[in-house]
C-alpha cells in the first residue's frame, strides 16, 4: 500500500516537472540556451494566476490569462534577451540568464514581498478518494492538466501545418528556412507555449501549499535542468519520461534514504549516476 | 584601515584565490562548472574539522586544499564522460550533492552549521597579509600557467576537443590537470574563509555561491587572468557600495550580470581590449594625417 501510495505521489510530482520541463527542453533543441529564467517564468505565472484569481474568484480565467500573459513574457525575453546573443558561446546566454532569473525573483519580492501570497478561497482543495489512495483535487486536476496540455501539445505538433513547421525547425533550422518556413515566428512560438505551460504548473504547485513565494522557482528550475539533460537536451519524449522517473525516484528516495541524502540532492545523485552510465542522458538527443 | 575595511580586503583576496581557481577549469581549459562553490565547501569543512581538533594553521589549510583536490579529480573524471552542457549541469548536481551531504550529517553541524573554530593567531593585519600574498601568489601561477605549455594545450582543449585529440594532445591528462588544480585552488579559498569567518554554515557554499564565482569570471573575460582578478574585486565590493539601496542590491546584481552578459559578452578583459584597440587605431590615423 505504502508503494503505491508513493507511486502516485512521485507520478503526481512527475507530471507537473514534465509541464516545466518541456518548455525548457523545447527552448534548448531550438536554441541550445540552458533557459534558466524559465523558472522566473514559472513563478510570475503561480503570481498573475493567483492575482487575478483573488481578484475575480474564477481559478480558470486565472489560469488562462496568467498562461497567455506568461507566454507574451517568454517572447519578450526571447527578443530582448536572448536573441541578440544567440551566436556566442553558451556559457554567455547561460549566465545572461541566471542573471534574468536573479533579478526577476527580486522584483517579485520587492513588488509582492518576500512572505509570499495566499489565495483567499483556495479552489481544488477537497479530498477526493479513488479506491483506497486519497488524493486532493489539485493534485488530481496537475495530472489531468499534464495530460490534457502534453496531449494538445503532441496533436499540435504532429498534425498541423504550424506543429511540422515547429519540428522541421527544430529538427535543421537552415532547412527549414529554404523551404519557407518563418524560422524566427516557430521561435516565439515556441517560447509563447513553453512559457504558458511553466505558468500553469506555477498555479497548480501554488494551489498544493496554497503560497506564492519570490523564492518559489529556484527548486523548480535547478530540477528542470536536471530532467532536461536526463531525457537527452533537446528531446521531448524522453524529457516526458525523465520526469515522471525523477519524480518516482525522489518520492521513494525520501522515505528510504532521506536520513543520509535531502529530497534535491537524490534527485542530483540519481542524474549523476545516470550520465556516469549514459553520457548522452537516458535517451539520445539529437 | 579599520575592522571593516580589513575583513572586507581579506573577503575579495580569498574570492581571487577561488575565482582564479574556476578561471583555470573554465576559463583556461574550456569546461564550464556550476558546482565549484562544492569544492569551496570541501577545503572549508575539512580545515575546519581538522582546526576544531588542534591541527596547525598550515596542515588544515594544506588538508583543505588537498581534499578538495581529490574530489575535484574524481569530477574529473566524470568530465571525461559528459561534455560541454551536460557537464554544467552534472557540476551543478555535484554542488546540490555536496549540500545534501553537509545538510544531513551531524558530524559536519547539520543545517546549524560548525561554529567555534579557532583563530589562526595571526591577527587581522597578519591574516589580511597572508590572504593577499597567497593571492597573489595564486595569481603568478595562474599567470605561468597560461604562459607554459600545459596553458597551450588548455587552449587547444578550449578551443576544440577533438582536434587538439587529432594533433596528439592528451586531451583528457589535461582535463584532468586542470580540474585538479582549479579546485585544489577552491580548497585553499574554503580554507582560508573557514579561519577567516570561524563559522561555517552550508548555505555559505551553495549554488549562488557556484553562480557568484561564475560570474566573477565570466565578467572580467573567460579566461584573462588580470580580467578575472577586476572583476572580483568590482564583484565582491559592489554590494557594499549599494548597502544604501541594500533592498535593491540582489537586485542590481542580477541586472548587472544580464547586461554585462547581453552588451559585452566577453567580459571587461573584452571591453578593455576593444576600447584599447579603437585608441590605438585612432592615434594611427592621427600619426598618418601629421
Amino acid at each position: 500500500m505504502l508503494h503505491l501510495e508513493l507511486l502516485i505521489q512521485g507520478l503526481i510530482y512527475g507530471s507537473m516537472y514534465a509541464v516545466i520541463a518541456v518548455g525548457l527542453t523545447l527552448v534548448y533543441g531550438l536554441l541550445r540556451i540552458l533557459h534558466v529564467a524559465h523558472a522566473g517564468l514559472f513563478a510570475l505565472g503561480a503570481y498573475l494566476g493567483l492575482l487575478i484569481t483573488n481578484a475575480t474568484g474564477s481559478l480558470v480565467l486565472g489560469m488562462l490569462s496568467s498562461a497567455a500573459l506568461v507566454g507574451v513574457g517568454g517572447m519578450l525575453i526571447y527578443r530582448l534577451c536572448y536573441q541578440p546573443i544567440l551566436n556566442r558561446p553558451p556559457h554567455v546566454a547561460l549566465i545572461a540568464s541566471i542573471g534574468l532569473f536573479i533579478a526577476m525573483e527580486e522584483i517579485f519580492r520587492l513588488i509582492f514581498g518576500p512572505y509570499g501570497l495566499t489565495y483567499q478561497n483556495p479552489p481544488l482543495q477537497s479530498q477526493i478518494a479513488l479506491g483506497e489512495i486519497h488524493l486532493r483535487a489539485a493534485e488530481l486536476g496537475m495530472v489531468i492538466a499534464a495530460v490534457v496540455l502534453l496531449g494538445i501539445l503532441s496533436y499540435l505538433s504532429q498534425s498541423t501545418r504550424i506543429g511540422i513547421a515547429w519540428r522541421a525547425t527544430v529538427d535543421d533550422s537552415d532547412m527549414a528556412k529554404s523551404f519557407g518556413i518563418d524560422t524566427i515566428k516557430v521561435r516565439y512560438l515556441n517560447f509563447f507555449i513553453g512559457s504558458g505551460l511553466a505558468a500553469v504548473a506555477g498555479i497548480f504547485i501554488s494551489l498544493l501549499s496554497n503560497l506564492v513565494e519570490p523564492t518559489m522557482g529556484g527548486v523548480p528550475a535547478y530540477k528542470a535542468l536536471a530532467i532536461i539533460v536526463l531525457g537527452g537536451l533537446g528531446n521531448v519524449k524522453g524529457t516526458l519520461i525523465a520526469s515522471l522517473l525523477l519524480g518516482v525516484v525522489e518520492a521513494f528516495g525520501t522515505i528510504y534514504i532521506g536520513s543520509i541524502l535531502d529530497r534535491d540532492a537524490i534527485a542530483f545523485a540519481f542524474l549523476i549516476v545516470v550520465l556516469m552510465i549514459r553520457p548522452q542522458g537516458l535517451f539520445a538527443g539529437r | 584601515m579599520g575592522i571593516y575595511e580589513i575583513s572586507l580586503a581579506t573577503v575579495v583576496g580569498i574570492n581571487i584565490i577561488l575565482a582564479l581557481g574556476l578561471n583555470m577549469i573554465s576559463g583556461f581549459c574550456g569546461q564550464i562548472s556550476l558546482g565549484h562553490a562544492a569544492f569551496y565547501g570541501v577545503g572549508a569543512y575539512t580545515c575546519a574539522l581538522l582546526a576544531k581538533n588542534g591541527t596547525p594553521f598550515a596542515a588544515a589549510i594544506g588538508a583543505g586544499m588537498l581534499a578538495a583536490g581529490i574530489v575535484g579529480l574524481v569530477v574529473g573524471l566524470a568530465s571525461l564522460r559528459v561534455r560541454h552542457d551536460f557537464l554544467a549541469i552534472t557540476t551543478m548536481g555535484v554542488g546540490f550533492l555536496f549540500l545534501g551531504i553537509v545538510r544531513q550529517q551531524e558530524i559536519l553541524g547539520g543545517e546549524l552549521g560548525i561554529s567555534g573554530i579557532p583563530s589562526s593567531g595571526f591577527g587581522k593585519i597578519g591574516y589580511l597579509v597572508m590572504v593577499l600574498a597567497l593571492a597573489a601568489l595564486t595569481t603568478v601561477f595562474s599567470l605561468w600557467i597560461k604562459r607554459s605549455w600545459m596553458g597551450f594545450a588548455f587552449d587547444a582543449v578550449a578551443d576544440d576537443e577533438d582536434t587538439a585529440r587529432v594533433v596528439t594532445v592528451d586531451v583528457s591528462a589535461y582535463k584532468l590537470a586542470a580540474f585538479a588544480m582549479g579546485t585544489a585552488m577552491a580548497g585553499v579559498a574554503g580554507g582560508l574563509y573557514t579561519y577567516f569567518a570561524r563559522f561555517l554554515m552550508p548555505d555559505d557554499f551553495g549554488f549562488i555561491t557556484s553562480i557568484t564565482v561564475l560570474s566573477m569570471v565570466a565578467v572580467g573575460g573567460i579566461g584573462s587572468v588580470f580580467g578575472v582578478i577586476v572583476a572580483t574585486v568590482i564583484l565582491t565590493l559592489m554590494p557594499e557600495f549599494f548597502r544604501f539601496i541594500s533592498d535593491y542590491k540582489l537586485l542590481v546584481y542580477g541586472a548587472l550580470l544580464f547586461a554585462v552578459m547581453r552588451f559585452a559578452p566577453e567580459g571587461l578583459a573584452g571591453l578593455a581590449g576593444r576600447v584599447f584597440a579603437r585608441t590605438k587605431r585612432k592615434a594611427r590615423l592621427e600619426d598618418e594625417a601629421t
